[in-house]
């Protein structure tokens, strides 16, 4: 007879390890999809050999541990110019949209390691835009924000964005924007001096600042129903009027109510403009 | 009556316990990469009509090219075939892709999730990702086949679906175009069933008629 394995973390207990983090950090996971978290807190589990009894205590007793377990239940996979057609889709049909205001203000929420904020930045720079836009970028996560401010990234995965960089349609190289150096790669001073990376909750935080673009782009397939609303209707009341939202790949406005309020610029690229 | 169908049949006789499984069965998933492609292809277009289960197919694919093979099939196949968005409901009957980029998981209440975090043995969608998130959602009530491969995802996926009790279907190595992912899960723990080309469609139609028969 073969081994039955039992699960090292069940669904109820990601349960009430949710209550557990919501009672003692703040943070409240209960609109998160819970085969994600199940898949992340395993790993968790698994590479620090912990029990359930042992992580509770260390998100209890140990501070910097909190901060390690948020990287390690949100996922924090981006890339400069990920999804090329998406940035040419910015490139053509908001750009020119955007050059008519005088400040352009771009939040980028969900940032993770900045990579994303640096391609929007570049394309505002492109255009001509940079001088007068200045770019949020915000997160759960303490320590991927410090990567992010830093703009150091490994030279190595510079090929794949510089793919990417083309393939969007932009002109000149990639490496214009950024100095080498042994295997390194560092975002030039230049391009970030109106930037701005800060601590920002989704599920908990409000309206900060007004914006003529928003970008949250694989963050919300990571969150139930009731949450995606309360965060769209968050950017609704953040955007300034004809200001605009982009989504990820495979996340869109249909299901909710919202989607009245916005005006679809780009169907494919998930682009939209607040109308409403 | 061919020999594989008298085979697959000896599964849902009386006294069988494969047979309880089979009624019991609340997903098939299906895995493949390379070599694989023309046989889900198959698979799905010969999909019997009122399939009693949703299945899920995850294929290893590129990002830059855009494929239509869901749109294809679904004109092809008496079952509605589409690409997994976030939120979808598994309904039975439907057959739901892993888009390319995204690994596919199964939440608790039976709605699917995409996922962009790092890719897994190379591969994102990765199968072992999927195999494992459904068989936590449904333990031995998964059904779960895995065909022609160039890499060894899937092998771990498989045999978690195996160790949990579920309904494991290889393909043989024999009749694989290429068969580094079957031979790795073979490997690696006891299927329940290796079965060539030919065998495996009759296994979709005996699981299909057992269970529409009980129900």
């Amino acid at each position: 007879m073969k081994d039955t394995v039992t699960d090292v973390i069940s669904f109820e207990q990601i349960e009430e390890l949710i209550e557990w983090v919501n009672k003692i950090h703040g943070f409240d996971f209960s609109g998160y999809s819970r085969a994600s978290l199940k898949r992340r807190i395993t790993r968790i589990m698994q590479l620090q050999q912990l029990s359930m009894y042992e992580l509770k205590s260390l998100l209890v007793n140990n501070a910097a541990f909190f901060e390690e377990f948020l990287i390690e239940v949100t996922v924090n996979v981006t890339e400069m110019f990920r999804d090329p057609s998406f940035f040419r889709g910015v490139r053509e049909k908001v750009l020119p949209y955007l050059s008519s205001f005088q400040r352009i203000k771009v939040w980028n929420a969900g940032c993770s390691t900045g990579e994303e904020l640096y391609s929007f930045a570049i394309l505002l720079d492109q255009e001509n835009l940079y001088n007068r836009s200045f770019l949020y970028g915000t997160d759960i996560n303490r320590n991927v924000l410090n990567t992010a401010k830093k703009g150091i990234y490994n030279l190595k995965l510079m090929k794949q964005y510089s793919e990417n960089y083309m393939l969007s349609g932009a002109s000149g190289s990639l490496s214009d924007y950024y100095v080498a150096k042994y295997d390194a790669a560092t975002i030039v001073n230049n391009l970030r001096k109106n930037i701005l990376f800060s601590v920002h909750n989704l599920v908990s935080d409000g309206v900060f600042n007004e914006f003529q673009l928003i970008s949250c782009r694989n963050v919300m397939i990571y969150f139930d129903v009731e949450l995606q609303s309360k965060v769209i209707n968050l950017f609704y009341e953040s955007l300034c009027p004809l200001g605009f939202l982009c989504l990820g790949s495979k996340e869109s406005l249909r299901s909710t109510e919202l989607s009245k309020k916005f005006k679809v610029i780009d169907r494919a690229e998930n682009i939209y403009q607040k109308i409403g | 009556m061919t020999e594989q169908k008298i085979f697959i049949r000896k599964l849902v006789e009386p006294g069988n316990l494969t047979k309880n499984r089979f009624k019991e069965a609340k997903v098939v998933v299906i895995g493949c990469s390379a070599g694989g492609f023309t046989l889900v292809f198959d698979i799905i277009s010969k999909l019997p009509k009122n399939f009693p289960l949703p299945v899920i197919v995850v294929i290893h694919r590129s990002r830059k090219h855009k494929s239509s093979i869901e749109e294809i099939l679904n004109t092809k196949s008496k079952a509605m075939v589409k690409v997994a968005s976030e939120k979808d409901q598994l309904k039975k009957g439907n057959v739901y892709f892993a888009p390319s980029d995204y690994h596919l998981l199964l939440e608790p209440d039976g709605s699917l999730t995409l996922d962009s975090s790092e890719p897994v043995m190379f591969s994102r969608p990765s199968i072992d990702v999927t195999f494992q998130s459904v068989a936590d959602v449904y333990n031995e009530q998964v059904i779960a086949i895995l065909l022609s491969g160039a890499n060894s995802d899937g092998a771990e996926g498989i045999c978690y679906i195996h160790q949990k009790n579920g309904f494991t279907v290889i393909q043989n190595p024999d009749s694989a175009e290429v068969r580094t992912m079957p031979e790795a899960a073979i490997n690696r723990c006891n299927a329940d069933l290796i079965l060539t080309n030919l065998e495996i469609f009759s296994f979709m139609e005996t699981l299909s008629a057992t269970i529409n028969l009980a129900s």
